[in-house]
């Protein structure tokens, strides 16, 4: 089964999309991925581990042979309404039902649980590629990742969707700021910042 | 500010209710890193030698191991400590998994258990906040269930836990603690978590661990991941195909059994089925496992699959790896596979131990074969089919009902207290633990000292990283040697020459090599062991297959990045020597001796008493003991462990030399 949930992270000049294309069969739920990108994003680099920073989550349940990989996508300040329930594969003589809601494999930072926010400033966190400085050519997720759950695809995409990423992501931080702080400091901050340059 | 450890210890006095966090001595982790090392200071300090094991002052530690956490691939490990209900000695055993490290983001090394709840209970930890929570509704579930269980509580899927099944909950000296992926199974650590009645012990945290030499750290860390692949690629030449990886032995991966099925004893360690392994067996076995095993899976940040998932209909799925594929089947001398992963399922769900639990059986079916168990004794068992009797027998054991009584305190116990005879059929059993059943012909000089001293008294957890047979060519042992790295400093040239030379004309087993090249070569194995079971470390990465991608010359890289504490090759030789010797004087006080040190009159066709009591002299002279087994006062000064020698100067220890 390949996870059909593709996000488009990053754009090279040659309007190159970088992606991580997600096999769930090929994942065994070791979370050295989780393990890698907590260290790559700690200030400085490496100094600490903490999966729960993780901006890539594994969502394991061994006993039915769920692995799912799942990386920090969107922030929303909202719940989504009218959650679907996925079941999992069910033996036959098994005496009841697992379920899972929808959450469990969604990408998003948003309030229905503590997955993908820094677990001390409560700010949301979004898989950047390992492109921040200085950038990596592979991902530390994928590179640790020797069984192939993860790999670095590419797609070719329009100019126009690179500049609304670009919007899309600052709206994304904004939010995510003025949520914890408020918009009077946010603007406040920005006035600050502007007035100084 | 701590590096590498989170510098503190979680201290929960369970017949009050206290719980106390306690911050830890660096120099305790300087002296013995963590896991079995800090652990066995511990009960040092403050376990009598008296102490019973089912009675309040045992205590029961749940530890990190000082890499668990850290990016170091494979430090994984939880090292469980106590004294073993069978064996009235210090207990150590360790389980794979996700315990550890999530412990370690707790912000705890070690979760340690002294006194006796009152009424059942679970430990809860989630970060700062800590729980002792009723677990009366969780009684009689299966240790799978119970972890289950608590999760859907806790509304946590990411929190890890260890329980126990039945077995513990009934003081079975064999009960195991199992967690989703794997068991500390040996020395019946499960019972002593029961007798305190402590069902499952579950945490969760978001703490940051922090690294001493960030990038420095990594770098080496990669360097690991690189050669791992590298091993998985280009296996040994001229072993058995199950020896000639990394990890675990790949019994899950690989279906050519040939190896154990062959040499290794069936029934109650009794007959060697030499020629069992052919085509029609391997087909079956192939497609037995093929059809059961759902997936092959990992422990926390390692990439090698060495546990599969097993499912079979009307059976509950478990997790399964290495030997314990085979040992249930091979002491019920059936054919069937299937039969034994089935009753693993079992067996793993009630928390047992699967070295042991197979032997007891099996040593019960002849009991009753041989007139002492009766019709009577063992009322209820199905007459015709050896597999239902396997079933019957694990019902009766982990409930302990009827002969099951006898049956749960294992071979050595049950086989006096039954009496009439039965002693003369615990014949797998060394320091009154059940073993691997290995029954070899010509004795084995190097194997005899680690089945005779070995604190553990479990093989695998003393062996490693060495050729079990000579290599049959000249050309395969220089090409095993040609990139041999993990050689200690200062032994390349003797363990390489003896390699070249095993197997030539007079250079064989019994009498070659000579003692103190079997000492050092035994004292090798051995250490890494204890540096592993220190660190957190998989055995399966380190200490354990040939040429693993841990050794002694990276080993003390990855201490001083990690913690930032200064170590290097002698240090960590030292300080593993420490650990051994403080673990030794542990068994020591509690009246182990040379006359215990011996393994099963069968073991080998061919003995020789007096070449293999020279052995154990020059064994315990390499090692600076005395001729009972007693670490010397020099030897203990000298690896800075003067209070033990004065505590054996006090307690007179000395005075039967």
């Amino acid at each position: 089964m390949e996870l059909t949930l593709k996000e488009e992270l990053a754009v090279s000049e040659k309007k190159k999309v970088k992606f991580i294309k997600i096999d769930v069969d090929k994942c065994h739920g070791c979370r050295a991925c989780e393990v890698a990108c907590s260290a790559f994003h700690a200030k400085p680099k490496y100094s600490t581990i903490n999966p729960a920073r993780s901006r890539i989550r594994v969502f394991r349940d061994e006993l039915r042979n769920v692995f799912v990989p799942v990386y920090a996508s969107f922030y929303t300040k909202a719940e989504c309404s009218g959650r679907r329930v996925y079941i999992a594969e069910q033996k036959e003589h098994s005496p009841e039902r697992r379920e899972y809601v929808e959450c469990s494999f969604c990408g998003a930072a948003c309030p229905s649980r503590d997955l993908f926010f820094e677990p001390d400033s409560g700010l949301p966190v979004k898989c950047d590629m390992c492109e921040d400085d200085p950038p990596l050519e592979t991902p530390w997720c994928v590179k640790v990742c020797p069984v192939g759950a993860l790999v670095v695809e590419e797609k070719e995409v329009e100019v126009s969707e690179r500049e609304q990423e670009k919007e899309d992501e600052v709206e994304h931080g904004l939010d995510a700021l003025a949520d914890k702080y408020g918009w009077d400091k946010v603007v406040e901050m920005v006035v600050k910042k502007v007035g100084n340059k | 500010m701590r590096y590498g450890d989170a510098g503190f210890n979680l201290e929960i006095d369970l017949s009050t209710g206290n719980i106390e966090k306690v911050a830890t001595d660096p120099k305790d982790t300087e002296d013995y890193l963590g896991g079995l090392g800090t652990n066995a200071k511990i009960i040092w300090d403050r376990v009598s030698s008296d102490t019973d094991p089912f009675s309040e002052d045992n205590v029961l530690i749940f530890s990190s191991g000082l890499l668990c956490g850290t990016p170091a691939y494979g430090a994984n490990r939880t090292i469980i400590s106590s004294i073993s209900p069978q064996t009235k000695l210090f207990a150590f055993s360790m389980t794979g998994g996700f315990f550890a490290p999530e412990l370690k983001q707790a912000g705890y090394d070690k979760v340690i258990l002294r006194g006796k709840s009152p009424n059942w209970v679970y430990i809860y930890i989630n970060n700062d906040k800590v729980e002792l929570r009723d677990a009366t509704h969780l009684l009689g579930k299966s240790t799978y269930e119970t972890l289950e269980a608590i999760r859907d509580e806790i509304n946590d899927p990411r929190a890890q836990g260890l329980a126990i099944g039945l077995a513990g909950e009934n003081r079975v000296f064999f009960a195991s603690i199992e967690t989703h992926r794997g068991s500390a199974s040996r020395l019946g650590l499960g019972a002593v978590m029961g007798d305190k009645k402590v069902k499952a012990i579950v945490v969760r945290g978001t703490k940051d661990l922090s690294i001493a030499k960030p990038v420095e750290f990594m770098n080496e860390c990669s360097k690991v991941l690189d050669y791992m692949m590298y091993r998985l690629q280009n296996p040994i030449k001229g072993v058995p195909a199950i020896l000639s990886l990394i990890g675990s032995p790949q019994e899950m991966l690989l279906h050519d059994e040939e190896w154990h099925t062959n040499n290794f004893a069936w029934g109650n360690a009794r007959v060697r089925r030499k020629n069992f392994w052919n085509s029609e067996i391997e087909r079956q076995w192939s497609e037995t496992l093929e059809r059961s095993r759902k997936k092959l899976i990992s422990c926390y940040n390692c990439p090698i699959r060495c546990a599969g998932i097993i499912e079979l209909p009307g059976f509950p799925t478990y997790v399964m790896k290495c030997y314990s594929k085979i040992t249930y089947t091979m002491a019920a001398m059936v054919d069937s596979l299937e039969f034994g992963l089935k009753i693993a399922a079992k067996a793993q769900h009630y928390g047992v131990d699967g070295f042991t639990t197979p032997q007891v059986m099996a040593f019960a079916i002849e009991l009753y074969e041989n007139g002492i168990l009766t019709d009577k004794d063992l009322e209820g068992m199905p007459k015709d089919s050896r597999e239902e009797q396997f079933f019957w027998l694990l019902d009766r054991i982990v409930r302990r009902e009827g002969i099951g009584e006898y049956l749960a305190d294992g071979v050595y116990w049950a086989a006096r207290r039954i009496g009439k005879g039965a002693e003369q059929f615990d014949r797998n059993t060394i320091k009154k633990h059940e073993q691997i059943p290995i029954k070899l012909g010509m004795l084995n000089p190097i194997y005899y000292i680690m089945w005779s001293t070995g604190e553990k008294a479990n093989i695998t957890q003393i062996e490693g990283q060495f050729p079990q047979a000579p290599f049959p060519s000249k050309e395969l042992k220089e090409e095993f040697i040609r990139d041999w790295i993990q050689i200690p400093t200062g032994k390349e040239e003797k363990f390489k020459r003896f390699i070249m030379e095993w197997g030539e004309e007079g250079k064989n087993f019994p009498f070659w090599p000579e003692p103190d090249l079997i000492a050092e070569l035994v004292e090798w194995q051995e250490l890494m062991h204890y540096v592993d079971d220190s660190l957190g470390l998989c055995a399966g990465l380190s200490s354990f297959p040939l040429k693993p991608p841990y050794h002694i010359h990276n080993l003390p890289v990855f201490i001083k990045y990690a913690t930032g504490i200064d170590y290097d090759e002698q240090k960590l030789w030292d300080t593993a020597s420490r650990i051994r010797n403080l673990v030794r004087a542990i068994n020591i006080k509690r009246g182990l001796r040379r006359e215990d040190e011996k393994p099963p009159e069968d073991h080998w066709k061919k003995r020789f008493p007096e070449y293999e009591q020279k052995l154990l002299d020059e064994y315990y002279k390499y090692k600076g003991w005395d001729n009972r087994g007693v670490p010397k006062k020099e030897t203990l000064d000298k690896l800075g462990l003067g209070y033990v020698a004065e505590e054996f100067e006090k307690m007179g220890i000395y005075e039967g030399e």
